[in-house]
């Protein structure tokens, strides 16, 4: 069946926005044609390059299937010209119309039969309106068009079954022509057919395929690695960048000169991926190598020569700028340049680093009495170095240094282990990918540091909302909560939320549970993609009066457990009927409320008798389970209510004549569901 | 490392320059010559800042000297000036061959696209005191940044209409990349002897030592504040070009209060604000003035 092929020529398309952009492209285009019936997204196939977004769909049908479409009208009750219009505005007479019945009574439905259309007439539809609403995060106007795109479109090729389907946009007529390499073939070349274009922008030094580009990256680099006897330091966020930097991948070995490998290698290997986007090789001894691979977009007649010795000479400069930095930091003690954040603005209405580092050793000090393994003197060393490396020159040239600098300058100055350790460390985890630090001293600054930045953006009430969240502090939620999950740490947040925000001194009156909420929202989101029920997650922590992540934690996972077994279904059952009956009565009559306490002379019958018995003996037992944090017990205990429960069922009737009789009956229950309440909200889960 | 090696005798700094002001002046630029004030960039020049505001097609280049205080390193740093040199092109609106017409440039300047690695990485300029933005490139000449490439979206909170595309050669970078130097006061100034480092190395040294050591705070913010002022006056009176070089004015003493290193960073905010304020102001008596020049 026909192909359709799209390819979008730009001038050069952002690396890090190719990727979504592709992804975009098909996504928009085949959600157009599947509007009229053309369900091929498992045919559709895109590619990118620095210069073109492609789209091709292989067997597209020449027609799109003819189909009817309903449209519900008003009621058969709404006024007559109601009626009429939205007769008169789908083309029907009132014969026409049908009238169905709805849940919400019955109404008049237009039916109309769509013809099917003309793909290529589709397609132009479908296509012109996908650029003109293209979800870019930020776009751009060029010379006198209106239209916006990432950046100037200089060519659109679409095709359909081998014709030009006449697309517009942005003063670009679309043809069947496309065109090479900028440098290496820019010669423009008729296409026919996907394969066949394929190859001829091969021939003309593209690689459509991101990801072929990728592979060539790296078996050019490994090849070349390995006939110098080294290997590449493999970043698989470097190759997607450079791939989505070239057309037509040649990658080239340089050399620095050796007196720079005494920096340290972290420098080295930021300086040459931030300036050159290269590649670090490392020796048979895992010591950096004095090379480093550039990935060229082209061939020259000298194999690279001169563009080997421009990246030489531009990486060279920079070193020689990293170098000295490395040398100017060293002249002094890392405390030194603490002694400098006085200078540095955390944030204007929340003080300088050297405020914050105050406040974060006072912090810390809290955290430390809930974390035997992490002495206090250590934990207080690391925190007074933790950010000094932001006042030195090497961290203000490459923030993405920060901690890793401050490690290298405190193992200088002879610090312990723990504490350079931790300078580097209580910066992560960086993000939800990264790994958790375990060591006790790095994980207590870490959380004094994340719970310092909260509580002062929850003071000015910056809180991230919507997609806004300029501050990271969503990720800084997320990163302390998986720092307490991940190493089982047993912290009343609440108490540690009001420490800091006793440490500011504008904090008034703390609203500890709003930020709470926060954290366990991404419990939540944790527990799920561990596969926990989203009900069974909502029934331990939408109280939010708990503020123990590892007990919240715990009790889930006693929870999910138990509701899988025949015990825990039972309960639920048992659980659902008592409290639908309360709740029904508490409905009827407003003022009712059977929280007060059973009246034991009024229970008459034996059944009534043994549930109450039963739930004291429960009640008791469950408490101490709790408290013990023995959920799992907790739990068989309350299993044991559900025989009663079911013979109080069977054999009392709750709607007495008396109403004493049934009010006492009624408040039986309602105290089953508090005492299960005090294990979980049992209503939220799902039978 | 590897020995470059030219086939065409290396072109000189000064020839360079020749050269680019002949290319661009044979594709229709009208070659203005640099603004006499100290400014940060070739963009404030109102060659381009203003001209670039308005449906005029227009186009332009120029050398433009710039200083950007903070960056002076007395004359030690082999890549660092505080006062360097600026090659500025304007087309408006931006045609549809600009990437081609700078690539071409560069052959007239010794730099074979066929023999180099170049490239055009992605690189949002915005400038907050000139409320501008654009989007485009730095461009990658063997893993060197010699131009800025820009296509201007907003001037003084204005949308562009049509589009102009700015570029920027960086001369000094330029020059050592040809000249195959490692130090900027090593560039080959006239192709007869004279090097960049004889001109300036005496100049750059103690500028850095005036921004860094003498310049007066209390001077500067007053000289700041004047300037503010008297833009506001000169607007008042409908003379926009005279105000709009206060603005440059301005921004040059804030420049040099940043270099001081004196500025928290609220008012760093603070003063780059009262600039857009005031450049905001000229570009809209520019467009204003636009319409009044039409109707007469």
């Amino acid at each position: 069946m026909p192909e359709f092929i799209l390819e979008i020529l730009s001038e050069e398309i952002p690396s890090c926005s190719q990727k979504r952009a592709a992804d975009d492209l098909k996504r928009l285009v085949c959600s157009g044609l599947a509007l009229s019936g053309l369900i091929v997204a498992d045919h559709a196939l895109t590619f990118v390059t620095p210069r073109r977004i492609v789209l091709v769909i292989a067997d597209l049908p020449m027609f799109s299937p003819s189909m009817r479409k309903e449209r519900r009208g008003p009621h058969v009750n709404a006024s007559l010209s109601a009626i009429e219009g939205f007769f008169k505005a789908n083309g029907i007479t009132r014969a026409q119309a049908e009238i169905r019945q709805t849940p919400k009574g019955a109404f008049y439905f237009a039916l109309m039969d769509q013809k099917g259309s003309m793909t290529a007439t589709l397609l132009k539809q479908v296509v012109e309106s996908t650029l003109a609403d293209f979800p870019w995060s930020r776009s751009m106007r060029w010379g006198s068009t209106h239209e916006s795109w990432i950046r100037p479109i200089r060519r659109i090729l679409c095709l359909f079954e081998e014709r030009t389907v006449p697309v517009q946009f942005a003063g670009v007529k679309a043809s069947n022509v496309s065109e090479g390499h900028r440098f290496l073939a820019p010669v423009a070349f008729p296409v026919r057919a996907f394969r066949f274009y394929e190859e001829s922008l091969r021939n003309a030094y593209v690689i459509l395929d991101p990801a072929e580009r990728v592979k060539r990256i790296r078996e050019q680099a490994e090849g070349i690695a390995a006939a110098e006897g080294l290997t590449v330091i493999s970043d698989d966020s470097l190759f997607a960048e450079i791939a989505g930097l070239v057309e037509w991948p040649v990658t080239l070995l340089g050399k620095i000169e050796k007196n720079f490998l005494n920096i340290p290698k972290e420098v080295i290997m930021t300086v040459m991926r931030v300036h050159q986007k290269a590649l670090a090789l490392l020796e048979a001894d895992d010591t950096l190598a004095p090379n480093f691979l550039v990935v060229s977009n082209t061939e020259t007649a000298d194999n690279g020569q001169l563009i080997i010795a421009g990246n030489e000479r531009v990486l060279q400069a920079r070193l020689a700028d990293a170098k000295l930095f490395w040398e100017q930091d060293s002249c002094q003690p890392l405390r030194h340049w603490g002694n400098k954040l006085t200078e540095c603005i955390f944030h204007a209405r929340l003080g300088t680093l050297a405020d914050k580092v105050g406040r974060m050793r006072k912090l810390a000090a809290v955290v430390a009495e809930c974390m035997p393994a992490a002495p206090l003197p250590l934990v207080d060393q690391a925190v007074l170095l933790a950010k000094a490396d932001l006042a030195t020159g090497m961290v203000g040239e490459f923030p993405e240094l920060q901690g890793i600098m401050g490690r290298y300058y405190a193992w200088r100055d002879g610090a312990v282990q723990e504490v350079y350790n931790a300078i580097a460390e209580h910066y992560r985890p960086l993000g939800q990918s990264d790994s958790c630090p375990s060591a006790p001293v790095s994980v207590c600054v870490a959380l004094a540091d994340r719970i310092d930045t909260l509580i002062g953006f929850w003071i000015l009430d910056e809180k991230p909302t919507g997609s806004k969240d300029p501050f990271a502090l969503r990720r800084a939620v997320l990163t302390g909560m998986r720092l307490i999950i991940e190493n089982g740490l047993r912290v009343p947040l609440f108490v540690i939320f009001r420490k800091a925000a006793s440490l500011y001194r504008s904090a008034g009156v703390f609203d500890v549970r709003s930020l709470l909420r926060f954290f366990t929202d991404r419990l939540k989101a944790h527990l799920q993609e561990k596969g926990v029920r989203h009900d069974i997650i909502a029934a331990v922590l939408e109280s939010g009066e708990d503020d123990d992540l590892v007990r919240l934690s715990s009790r889930v996972d006693a929870l999910a457990h138990f509701i899988e077994t025949q015990d825990g279904m039972n309960l639920l059952i048992a659980h659902r009927r008592a409290m639908s009956i309360v709740r029904r009565e508490e409905n009827k009559n407003r003022l009712a409320s059977y929280r007060e306490p059973v009246d034991v002379t009024l229970l008459g019958e034996s059944a009534e008798r043994a549930l109450e018995s039963q739930l004291v003996t429960v009640t008791k037992s469950c408490n101490d389970a709790v408290k013990a944090e023995r959920f799992d017990d907790a739990l068989r205990t309350l299993s044991q209510l559900r025989a009663p429960i079911d013979t109080f069922f069977e054999c009392v009737k709750i709607n007495s004549d008396n109403s004493r009789l049934k009010e006492n009956r009624l408040r039986l229950l309602s105290h089953v569901g508090t005492v299960m309440g005090t294990v979980a909200d049992f209503a939220k889960i799902k039978g | 490392m590897a020995s470059v090696v030219h086939t065409k005798p290396t072109p000189s700094f000064q020839s360079i320059v020749l050269a680019l002001q002949v290319f661009w002046a044979k594709r229709g630029c009208t070659i203005l010559q640099p603004y006499d004030m100290e400014v940060g960039a070739g963009t404030f020049h109102p060659g381009t800042l203003l001209r670039a505001l308005g449906p005029e097609p227009w186009a332009c280049a120029y050398v433009q000297p710039s200083r950007r205080p903070t960056d002076g390193r007395y004359g030690d740093n082999p890549n660092r000036l505080q006062h360097y040199y600026q090659f500025q092109v304007l087309l408006k609106p931006s045609p549809n061959e600009a990437q081609n017409l700078y690539i071409e440039s560069l052959s007239d300047i010794g730099i074979d696209p066929r023999a180099h690695d170049l490239r055009f990485v992605e690189d949002d300029w915005e400038s907050p005191t000139l409320g501008a933005w654009g989007l485009g490139w730095e461009v990658w000449c063997d893993g060197m940044e010699i131009t800025q490439f820009t296509y201007f979206q907003q001037i003084g909170g204005i949308d562009c209409a049509p589009v102009s595309v700015e570029l920027t050669y960086g001369l000094e970078r330029l020059a050592m990349h040809i000249q195959g130097v490692d130090n900027v006061f090593d560039i080959d100034f006239n192709g007869a002897g004279v090097s960049y480092g004889e001109i300036f190395h005496q100049s750059e040294r103690e500028f850095s030592i005036s921004n860094f050591q003498y310049s007066n705070v209390k001077t500067l913010s007053r000289h700041f504040e004047d300037a503010e002022q008297e833009c506001w006056v000169l607007l008042r009176g409908g003379l926009l070009f005279p105000a709009y070089d206060q603005c440059m004015k301005a921004s040059h003493c804030f420049n040099l209060l940043d270099a001081r290193g004196v500025l928290s960073v609220p008012e760093r905010a603070a003063y780059i604000s009262r600039v857009r304020g005031i450049v905001r102001a000229c570009c809209e008596a520019w467009l204003s003035r636009r319409q009044t020049r039409q109707r007469a």
